[in-house]
């Protein structure tokens, strides 16, 4: 199955975010935007959900922080205590400001570490990929706006020449979303 | 004109009712105080009589030396009770004991004071970060900022009042003022050539004046922008900032040393300057962003924006965070290497002072870290306020657990003293804040980036 869209290319981010508005505006659906830097405001412009990165990335830290509960109890309590410095070896919570350091690391790896992987996993990242960009200078300086068509086709193009685009092109695309 | 009419208004509505309220209870200190001296007032005439009464005293300073058997036998023989001296100390350690209490009132007094005048002085330093930077996003609140730095003055000089009274004995906050006990103690007289009276108020004085000149003129140039085409004052205040900020960094640290660090004398640690100079920025900020809403609910500042609100959020979590990590690494160190010397500041914190010391950790990191750490609380003036409580009085704590366990030891308490010198240092701060901020524009509208500031969104 195969799908037509409409490629509109901008040059300016400010004129790009005000072409966004307006396509949403007259109720048309976008695809999707290639832009070479993140834009400040398109996500709500487009109408994205907003992220829950942040609740994974304190749920990963959470994580993070019990594994290295775990981690320190079993090694220097339980497992092998150690006397370092004559401090009590067979208390955890007498122990625990020396752990600190390692507690809050562990947090910091979980969350970071974890916290890209599951950024790529969720934008359908990972090495070796090719490069979605229907135009290699949407890497560069142009901005890209792709709008779906399903019979409004003129409609269509002559509003996006209208929001500034230097450029509007009908594309046929393999239906792969 | 008419913005800052309203200001005023609002100043003396809201301040002049916690003076009195103030005076109130410090004359009800007066009346009940079971030891009679509670003169923390800095204006009663009252003063005379209580400083009578401790004058007395002041011959038994011998008893301080007493100070610290107390402090290594805790450390030796790791005991929090007072008896572990031996029949030999039970005499002086009664006298010690009178000391204790008769500090109290002077403690809270100059806790109070300290307290209050170090949020002014954060925010100068804030204010002249910002300055120094150029940043763009704060130009709105900089009166703000300008109205609580008014306090510097005014407060600065009460604390050096203090200070001075301390070197005249009125007041035992500071041992190693005291000739007697010096006498018997090496390791303070190996610190005599820092540690004496007129060098230390020569610092202070050192300290004052240039945090006062740079709150002077860059108040002046800011003002004086407001009617001027050029950026000329600008690039003067961002010159002035940059200095003031050398200077400040040095002052501040040498600051911790003299009027905090040096009440428990033989104590030290080498981040402690930073370690007061965190609690103090993230109080500054807290302060300026209260109020800041304050003044945004009562219909000024109408431009200031949830952006603005939400970056002042940014900077109470990040500062909150950074103050932790400067307790904690203090903390860890002296708890690891367990010197003697060292560690019995903790021990004295941890066993007299349990609650305090580690609710102080909780109301200071884990309650605002939790609260602020979702960026639409941080844009939400409730959570804001709320927290920006918690971290005030989570401040006020931590500089109260630094003062008050080498001058009252393990007699403390929140009474009439600490609460009414608290109020009137807060009345009073109110009061000098409100009415320096009706005193010019709330809108520094000659700056030249005040319209990259009304238009910040983040």
């Amino acid at each position: 199955m195969s799908s037509k869209v409409i490629h509109a290319i901008y040059d300016d981010d400010d004129v790009l975010l005000h072409a966004v508005k307006d396509v949403k505006a007259a109720n048309h659906h976008i695809e999707e935007v290639f832009t070479p830097f993140p834009v400040h405001g398109l996500d709500k412009a487009m109408g994205l959900a907003p992220t829950r990165i942040a609740i994974a990335s304190f749920m990963f830290g959470c994580l993070g922080l019990s594994i290295a509960i775990w981690l320190t109890n079993y090694i220097m309590i339980e497992d092998w205590p150690q006397n370092i410095g004559g401090k009590p070896s067979f208390s955890y919570l007498e122990n625990v400001p020396a752990f600190v350091p390692v507690l809050f690391e562990m947090t910091i790896f979980f969350a970071a570490h974890l916290m890209v992987i599951t950024f790529y996993l969720r934008s359908r990242l990972w090495p070796f990929k090719k490069a979605e960009n229907p135009m290699l200078s949407t890497t560069d300086d142009k901005f890209l706006l792709e709008v779906a068509v399903a019979d409004n086709e003129k409609k269509l193009v002559s509003l996006l020449k209208k929001t500034g685009a230097i450029e509007v092109k009908v594309h046929e695309k393999k239906g792969e979303s | 004109m008419v913005v800052g009419a309203v200001a005023l208004g609002i100043g003396f509505l809201s301040a002049p009712t916690t003076v009195e309220e103030a005076k109130a209870m410090v004359s009800d200190a007066h009346g009940h105080g079971g030891h009679g001296h509670g003169d923390h007032d800095t204006h009663a005439d009252d003063h005379v009589v209580g400083h009578k009464d401790e004058a007395h005293h002041s011959d038994h300073h011998d008893t301080h030396a007493d100070d610290h058997h107390d402090k290594n036998d805790e450390a030796y023989a790791n005991s929090d009770s007072h008896d572990a001296h031996g029949g030999g100390h039970g005499d002086s350690h009664d006298k010690h004991l009178l000391h204790q209490l008769q500090n109290r009132p002077w403690a809270a007094t100059y806790l109070a004071a300290l307290f209050f005048m170090m949020i002014a002085l954060g925010v100068l330093a804030f204010y002249a970060i910002q300055r120094a930077a150029q940043a763009g996003w704060s130009i709105l609140l900089f009166r703000v900022m300008e109205g609580i730095t008014a306090y510097l003055l005014p407060g600065s000089i009460i604390v050096f009042v203090l200070l001075v009274l301390s070197g005249l004995h009125l007041n035992h906050l500071f041992v190693w003022m005291d000739a007697e006990v010096v006498a018997h103690d090496e390791i303070i007289q190996n610190k005599q050539s820092y540690l004496n009276v007129p060098f230390f108020l020569a610092r202070a004085l050192f300290y004052i004046v240039g945090w006062n000149l740079y709150r002077f003129y860059s108040r002046k140039f800011s003002l004086a922008q407001d009617n001027d085409n050029g950026i000329g004052y600008h690039k003067k205040n961002f010159r002035l900032a940059a200095g003031f900020l050398v200077f400040y960094i040095v002052t501040e640290s040498m600051m911790s040393w003299d009027w905090i660090m040096s009440v428990d004398p033989h104590w030290f640690s080498t981040l402690f300057g930073w370690y007061v100079f965190a609690s103090m920025i993230v109080t500054a900020v807290t302060v300026i962003a209260m109020v800041t809403i304050y003044l945004k609910s009562k219909g000024l500042l109408e431009e200031v924006n949830d952006s603005h609100i939400h970056d002042l959020g940014k900077f109470m979590f990040g500062f909150s965070v950074f103050w932790t990590y400067l307790w904690f690494s203090q903390f860890m160190l002296i708890w690891y290497s367990n010197i003697p010397e060292e560690v019995t500041y903790f021990i004295t914190r941890i066993e007299d002072y349990n609650l305090l010391f580690f609710g102080m950790v909780v109301m200071n990191f884990v309650l605002p870290l939790l609260i602020l750490m979702n960026s639409d609380y941080k844009r939400n003036n409730w959570f804001i306020i709320m927290a920006g409580i918690i971290i005030v009085l989570g401040h006020y704590l931590d500089f109260y657990n630094m003062i008050m366990p080498a001058t009252v030891g393990d007699q403390w308490s929140f009474g009439l003293s600490e609460l009414g010198s608290a109020s009137l240092f807060t009345g009073l701060f109110l009061y000098v804040v409100f009415s320096a901020l009706a005193k010019a524009p709330l809108k520094p509208k000659g700056d030249p980036l005040v319209k990259e500031s009304k238009h910040f969104v983040y």
